[in-house]
């Protein structure tokens, strides 16, 4: 079990190496640079922008500005933003809570949804409902989420007043109420996506386990069909739901980039998104090696997380 | 008639392209239209004794940048104005009021002498920081060093390098001397905001002091809290020692999305949207809102083709104006801009003291620009293009990626040179790539930009002009057209070393004769565009002179 956590860890750090080294690569031989913002006005000499530049330390040879940031990386500096001159953490941490607060929701809702139509979809496989949810699904995965969020502003706030349109809350209320009010519109629209996904994998996970001997011996011997439902079909269905939900951590925090922007959500995706569009480099590369992390760490979990739901596969036959 | 091949599409501008080009260098001079209480046609109610309510203000870009010293951008300044103040204020019919001195000085008052090189201003007595500490004549010399200190991070240096020799003489007088006579700094010193001497000196690095993400100024509100990506809160500051400020508490929140912002002014989620405003697709929607007010505010912003006069055709005079002469103006103003910006032909705007309103008007004339250019020896090749010593007449037109109403514009001046045998192609990226080293070093071949040709309020465009200001060859200026003009160069000196205003305005007027005669940006209109408050809110006013339209909000109030 060590010796795989080790080899594990040392693999992840490897992968974060080639990540940084790819992703700083990119970013910098990007067309464009922070200083763009400053130029279009007029007002700011190129004496000026030369300047800034100079104490930026972007005029230097982009090797040694990757080593100098690595380095820096490595004592614990995520250095400086370039927009707001604020620690690169600070500015992560500041975004994390509004991501979290709607991604943790979405995905639970879409879930529960998902699994359920999943499960129904499964038993009465080719019925209406099954045919009905699939139609669904593939309908809900086509909708561009940008223009469905347009949409439920246009219906839900402009149109019927129902929902704020867009915000984490109501300027000087912020109370729970308040916030759950502004929760729904956003959710509707990244739940959407996610339960349609999570309810194909629902699907043919628990189609996979209801063709097996097992169950139809279970039929065989009496078994009321909902105990064989619940306690042999779906406990085994879940199980390649475990990797998925590993894998689908990164994006808790990683946040929504349309979605949060459309609905004025203060959260990591639109934090990635400003600052992509204003070449803030420092912030992307935060953002970069904050979400790779998360990756490594969530498919760690759901290999280890396997292993302890499905005894079968054992770390030390590895 | 060229109408565009698709109609504006109604929903999602996405908030990038027009916030880095849109609302540029905004300021002007002279006279706004008096819109604000004055024209809600009654006499508005009386401002509350004490400070009360709050005002929410909707932008498009997210003010980031807090110390007003450093690099930051317009949006920036919505913080600033609240936060802390100038020496001396431009109002919107263009004159400057004393803020933080006691009076603006003048060569009449004897606070400007020796022809512009002796500057001495007395400050106002009563003034505290936000945190109780007197203002001084120490804190103005403090900013006027830091902004030149070499390892500050300081957004420009135009004009302050001039400065030398800066002396106080008392605890409210101070005097400097200037290197050469430079009338433009008044206005500069209208945009230089003080910083506290006493917070900012402590710091072991000014570029990265406490201060620097929570401002400590003099101004009508006080810094409050910010959650990063969403809001900032500012709170009264009840000693203000100007008029005001009325509202408790106003929470600048930031909508990155144009439509977005758009759908919660319409339910009232923000009070008014300032900046980049309301989308020109929406403005005939817009002004029916019930409960709603939503008005054309002037700006000094022109969008011009800007070509590069090193281009092999673009260098032609002639084919500067043949291409002037086939711009269908009034068709991209009425048809991709729904009538809503003012056709101009000068630089400047035209709400300024300097500004020439008998420039020639342009008139679409493919017939002329057909004969300008046999005239000037351009033949139609069997292309269709035409050629003159072996250089054919095409070039490209770059733009921001997604700006759809520009876009249409793009496509509107293709059919119309292709017609007169001009091939013009289109080449448009992404803001943080177009506004880069393409545009600063002069890598294009020519741009649709907004932009303003000023230094601050002063009709001084020597750093957009001045053929010692081209970045791509001496590393200085934003001359990135690259014209060069010794007439011009001599008509700007003049102007720069010049305080009489009657004198100024007289040699302006002839520069501005003479860029509508060479044609180094071929102007196509001045930008209106379009803001909306909430009905009630007392006191709201567009400054053509101020960066952001919250320039007074601290005299902003709620009617009962």
């Amino acid at each position: 079990m060590i010796a795989f956590l080790l080899r594990r860890l040392g693999q992840s750090l490897l992968l974060l190496l080639i990540v940084s080294v790819i992703g700083f690569a990119i970013l910098h031989l990007a067309p464009g640079g922070p200083l763009s913002q400053f130029a279009a006005g007029g007002d700011m000499t190129q004496a000026d922008l030369d300047r800034i530049a100079e104490q930026l330390g972007l005029n230097r040879p982009l090797p040694v500005q990757y080593v100098e940031w690595l380095w820096r990386m490595l004592t614990g500096d995520w250095g400086l933003s370039y927009r707001d001159q604020q620690p690169v953490l600070h500015i992560i941490a500041s975004h994390l809570g509004a991501t979290l607060e709607l991604m943790l929701t979405s995905t639970l809702l879409a879930m529960v949804i998902g699994a359920w139509v999943g499960i129904l979809g499964a038993i009465r496989r080719y019925s209406l409902f099954d045919s009905l949810a699939t139609i669904g699904a593939m309908i809900a995965l086509s909708i561009p989420t940008f223009w469905f969020g347009l949409v439920i502003i246009y219906v839900f706030s402009v149109g019927l007043g129902w929902l704020p349109a867009g915000n984490r809350y109501t300027m000087g209320d912020g109370s729970f109420l308040n916030q759950v009010h502004h929760l729904i519109g956003p959710c509707i629209v990244l739940a959407l996506v996610s339960t349609a996904v999570w309810s194909r994998y629902m699907r043919s996970s628990m189609l996979e386990v209801v063709n097996q001997d097992y169950i139809r011996t279970a039929r065989a011997k009496g078994v009321p069909e909902r105990q064989i439902l619940l306690r042999h079909a779906l406990r085994n269905a879940l199980l390649p739901m475990i990797t998925i939900t590993g894998l689908h951590v990164p994006t808790l925090l990683s946040g929504a980039l349309v979605t949060e922007t459309v609905f004025t959500w203060p959260g990591m995706g639109r934090l990635f998104l400003d600052s992509i569009s204003y070449r803030d480099y420092p912030v992307v590369m935060g953002i970069l090696m904050f979400t790779a992390v998360l990756v490594l760490l969530g498919s760690l979990l759901a290999d280890l997380l396997y292993g302890v739901a499905d005894p079968r596969i054992s770390r030390s036959g590895r | 008639m060229n109408k565009p091949s698709t109609k504006a599409s109604g929903l999602a501008l996405p908030a990038l392209h027009r916030r880095e080009v849109l609302a540029l260098g905004a300021g002007g001079l002279l006279a706004a239209s008096g819109l604000g209480a004055r024209a809600q046609g009654k006499v508005p109610p009386p401002p509350p004794a004490k400070p009360s309510g709050q005002v929410v203000v909707g932008l498009s870009q997210e003010p980031t940048a807090f110390n007003p010293l450093m690099p930051g951008i317009e949006v920036d300044e919505t913080v600033w104005m609240q936060i802390f103040n100038t020496m001396w204020l431009a109002q919107p019919d263009g004159s400057l009021v004393p803020d933080l001195a006691a009076e603006v000085p003048t060569e009449a008052n004897g606070g400007i002498s020796e022809g512009g090189l002796a500057w001495k201003v007395k400050l106002r007595e009563g003034i505290t920081w936000h945190d109780g500490t007197p203002f001084t004549a120490e804190d103005v010399k403090y900013t006027l060093e830091l902004i030149n200190a070499p390892g500050f991070k300081a957004r420009t240096r135009v004009g302050h390098s001039l400065v030398k020799d800066i002396k106080v003489s008392g605890p409210l007088e101070i005097s400097w001397r200037m290197e050469k006579a430079y009338a433009p700094y008044l206005a500069l010193l209208s945009n230089t905001f003080i910083v506290p001497k006493h917070l900012l000196e402590k710091a072991a690095d000014p570029n990265t002091a406490p201060f620097n993400g929570a401002p400590v100024g003099t101004g009508p509100f006080k810094w409050g809290t910010r959650t990063p990506g969403d809001n900032i809160q500012l709170v009264a500051n009840e000693k203000y020692h100007g008029k005001g400020p009325y509202l408790e508490k106003a929470v600048l929140k930031y909508v990155p999305d144009q439509t977005a912002l758009y759908a919660q002014f319409r339910t009232g989620q923000v009070d008014l949207i300032i900046g980049t405003g309301i989308p020109a697709n929406f403005y005939a929607e817009a002004v029916k809102l019930p409960g709603r007010k939503v008005v054309k505010i002037p700006s000094a912003s022109l969008e011009v083709l800007m070509p590069n006069l090193e281009h092999p055709a673009l260098s032609d005079k002639a084919v500067r104006k043949a291409l002037y002469a086939s711009i269908n103006k009034q068709a991209i103003i009425d048809i991709v801009f729904y009538g809503l910006h003012i056709p101009t032909e000068s630089f400047m705007p035209q709400e300024s003291w300097a500004y020439d309103p008998n420039l020639p008007k342009q008139a679409y004339d493919p017939a002329l620009a057909g004969k300008i250019l046999d005239d000037a020896g351009w033949k139609r090749s069997g292309s269709g293009v035409r050629m003159k010593n072996g250089v054919p007449l095409e070039f490209a037109v770059s733009t921001t990626t997604g700006a759809a109403l520009r876009e249409q514009c793009q496509q509107l001046m293709q059919q119309d040179w292709q017609q007169v045998g001009i091939k013009m192609a289109i080449n448009n990226m992404p803001a943080a790539v177009i506004w880069g080293d393409f545009y600063t070093r002069s890598k294009f071949q020519s741009l649709l930009v907004g932009t303003a040709f000023r230094t601050v309020i002063d009709p001084d465009p020597a750093h957009r002009f001045g053929s010692d200001a081209i970045p791509a060859k001496s590393g200085n200026g934003a001359n990135q057209m690259q014209w060069q003009n010794a007439e011009a160069d001599a008509l700007m000196k003049q102007g720069q070393e010049t305080f009489d205003m009657a004198k100024r305005k007289e040699i302006y007027q002839k520069l501005q004769v003479l860029v509508r005669e060479e044609l180094p940006i071929l102007p196509i209109y001045q930008y209106a565009p379009v803001e909306g408050y909430k009905e009630g809110l007392i006191g709201y006013q567009p400054n053509i002179n101020a960066r952001q339209n919250t320039w007074n909000m601290g005299q902003w109030y709620w009617a009962k």
